[in-house]
Order: structure tokens, then sequence, then C-alpha cells
């Protein structure tokens, strides 16, 4: 007979992996730009991580698993959403830091409000706003995030680094802050 | 350590993913070098303005209420699907596989052809009768007595008469169980030769004698006024006829 009671698979799973559901909600959140694709993103991540909860091991670490089924359902959810985006091959290079050398000037970074660093951040391109969101709000290590994105982690390392070179680019400089405003 | 090197490791310096070797250096260079330093503290004022706490979105509560109703109508899903589907591996399947195998063993008799397998039933019968010295639950040449003993362990009444004027006196009768009936077994003597008649009810018609020979037995098989007859020994093929002759046209009971 069919208990309304939680099975202990649930009670588990609660434990284990739910009470991360707001990294997995805020990751879902910066990657897909949408309060309704998160909402949407996220529950569906957490029904795929349900029914794969047997292949979790309890010494993992819960977070680290929901966040990257998170991921990968956001990219599989925006690829679905918007072909023409996942179209664009993501080039580092096109991402390199627009400024070799850094003066002294753009180095005393503006007095920035959250809501001008959080329109730089959306600016950013997926991949850097990634990296970004998984080490400054999650504190994931590199090698997580290497193991996240199945990337060397030399690789996150210069990802991660473009990235918040990139975001002072567009804090700092005057046209980034023309286009932020 | 270059400034180049430096702006390539600063970021794994802020982070704490630097090793130990590589991070002294570094400090070392940022000591020495300003433009560096300025680059940590834009790293710094960075890091402090993309963690604060106003950036970091919640989940909304509407979402974690669907969220718990869904998880639970899965979980409920999953161990609804679990059980049938160990009700479906535990339990029909012992059955089918003996339904199966039943299957089988009833088409192998049903493509076996009869007569032999009850040829060779029929000749166990007899050699066992004759091995086991249980040739004869009741020894009497009186068929008088005979016929009233199997009338209290049959259903039927099988043809007892004592044939020694013919040379073939009754010897006594046997219980025994042939192709799934309880038979009659109405034994005789020829000289040294012992002749088991096998006999058991049949709805089929009147049938000749169907003479045939297994593991050096003379066997004939004829079904008369009802009765399945199978008659046995090890006696010649002419006296076992003359034999069956009598045994079969046994009067009305």
């Amino acid at each position: 007979m069919t208990s309304v009671v939680d099975s202990a698979k649930l009670a588990r799973f609660e434990q284990a992996v739910l009470t991360h559901l707001d990294a997995a909600y805020n990751l879902a959140r910066w990657l897909t730009q949408s309060s309704d694709d998160a909402d949407d993103v996220v529950q569906e991540a957490c029904l795929r991580a349900f029914t794969f909860f047997d292949s979790f091991q309890g010494g993992e670490d819960g977070r680290a698993w929901l966040l990257s089924i998170v991921r990968n359902t956001c990219y599989t959810w925006l690829r679905k959403k918007n072909a023409r985006e996942s179209a664009m091959e993501f080039d580092e290079n096109l991402h390199t830091p627009l400024a070799d050398s850094v003066d002294a000037e753009t180095v005393q970074m503006r007095r920035a409000d959250s809501e001008m660093v959080k329109q730089g951040i959306e600016k950013l391109p997926p991949e850097y706003r990634e990296v970004l969101i998984l080490r400054e709000m999650e504190g994931l290590s590199y090698k997580e995030i290497a193991g996240f994105i199945r990337l060397p982690i030399g690789t996150v390392m210069s990802r991660l680094s473009r990235a918040r070179q990139r975001l002072s680019d567009l804090l700092t400089a005057p046209a980034g802050r023309e286009s932020l405003k | 350590m270059s400034c180049h090197e430096t702006k390539t490791f600063i970021d794994a310096y802020s982070d704490g993913e630097l090793d130990l070797v590589r991070s002294i250096e570094l400090e070392h260079h940022l000591n020495d070098c300003s433009a560096c330093a300025a680059l940590r503290e834009m790293r710094r004022s960075l890091q402090r303005a993309v963690r604060i706490d106003l950036l970091r979105y919640r989940s909304p509560d509407e979402l974690k209420k669907r969220l718990r109703a869904a998880l639970a109508a899965q979980d409920r899903r999953e161990r609804q699907e679990s059980r049938r589907m160990w009700s479906w591996i535990s339990r029909p399947w012992p059955l089918a596989a003996a339904s199966a195998a039943a299957m089988l063993v009833i088409a192998a008799l049903w493509l076996r052809p009869v007569p032999n397998s009850v040829e060779r039933e029929v000749v166990d019968s007899h050699v066992r009768s004759l091995m086991a010295s249980h040739l004869t639950d009741v020894v009497s040449s009186d068929q008088h007595t005979v016929k009233p003993w199997f009338a209290g362990k049959l259903d039927f009444s099988p043809p007892v008469r004592d044939f020694a004027a013919a040379g073939f006196p009754l010897v006594g009768g046997r219980l025994d169980y042939i192709d799934n009936h309880a038979a009659a077994a109405i034994v005789y003597r020829r000289n040294q030769h012992v002749i088991n008649a096998l006999v058991w009810p049949v709805h089929t018609p009147d049938q000749g004698f169907r003479n045939g020979v297994k593991q050096g037995y003379h066997v004939i098989e004829t079904v008369h006024g009802g009765m399945e007859c199978w008659i046995v020994s090890d006696l010649n093929a002419d006296e076992l006829t003359q034999f069956a002759n009598l045994f079969v046209t046994f009067p009305s009971q």
C-alpha cells in the first residue's frame, strides 16, 4: 500500500541534496537570466537528481553534485530555448582582457552598486559567468569546477581570470559604464 | 616572478589555489611591483563586489512548494513501479516457468507414441513382478477367490478365469498402475513361464491383437468389451497368442 509518509529515499534526498536548493537556484538564475526559466530548470534538475539519487555516493558533496546537474540542465534548456545562442561557439580568444596594462586610475574600481555588478555579470559570456558564479558565490574549488565543466584545472584558472578581468573592465571602463547605465 | 606570470597566477593566488612556493614568489613580486599590487587590489574589490549577498538569488517559496509536491509524486510513482516490477519479477515467473515446463512434459507425452509408452510400462510391470517376488497380491488358482479380491480395490471388474484345463493355470492377482490407470494384473503360468495379463477399462471400440516384442518379451495388446488388455510373457509367441485367444473371449461377467 502506498504510504503518504515520505519514503526513506526522499528523506535522504532532502537532507543530502535539497538543502542546497538556494545554491541550485542561484546558479540556474544566473545562467538562464530569467526567473521563470530558473524555476523550471531547478525543478527539472531536482527531479533528475532524485531519479539518479541511487548513484549518488554518501561521501560525495551533495551541493557540488546538485550544481553539476543544474548546470547540465541549464545548458540543455538554453540550447532548446535558443538554438541561435548555442550555435555561437564560444571562443576564449575573443574574450581576452581589453587592456593589458593596468593603470592606477582603472584599478581604483569605483564604488559600484550591486545593480551595476549584477548587470556586469549578466553581460559576461555564459562560460565566464558560470565559472565566476561557481567560484565566487558557491565557493567551489578549481578542481570541483573542472569536474563540472570537464576541463583541465588550468583552463578553469585562466577562464576565471579572464572572467574577472572582463568584469573589471565592464565596471571601470567609461564605455562599459555607459553601456551599463 | 615576472609581471606576466603574476597576471597568470593572480586569480589562483586570490582563490587560495596556488601552491605555496609560487605564492611566496608572487607575494615577493607584489611587494616590488605597484602595477601588480594594484591588480591584486582590483581582484579583491571585485570579489567583495560579486560576493555580496544582494547578488545571490534565493529560491522562491513557491518553487520549493511545487518541487516538494513533484518529488513526492515521483517518489510515489517510483515506489509503485518498483513494487509492480518486483511483483512481476518475483511472483509469476516461477509459476510461468513451472507451467511452461509442464506444457513441455505434456507435449512430450502427447507426441510420444502412446502404445510404446504403455508397452514399456506393461513390460516394466511384468519384469517388476518377476524380480521383486511381487508377482501376486492374492495367490489363488481359484477365480472365485481372485475376482472378489479385485472387487474391493478397483472400480471395475476384471475378467478372471482359470484356464488350467488349457494348460494356463491361474496363479493370482495383483494391483498395478499403468498409463495413469489402476490396472488389474491377472497372473497365469504356462509351465515355468509367467504370463501377466494387465487389464483396465477404456472407452475405445474393440480392437484386434497387436503383437510386439519388447526387451525379449512378447507382448499382445487388444481391446475387448471396453477393456484394454495387455498380455506379457517370455512365452513363445504362438502359445501366448493361444492364451490371448482364451483370455479375451471372456464371457459376460
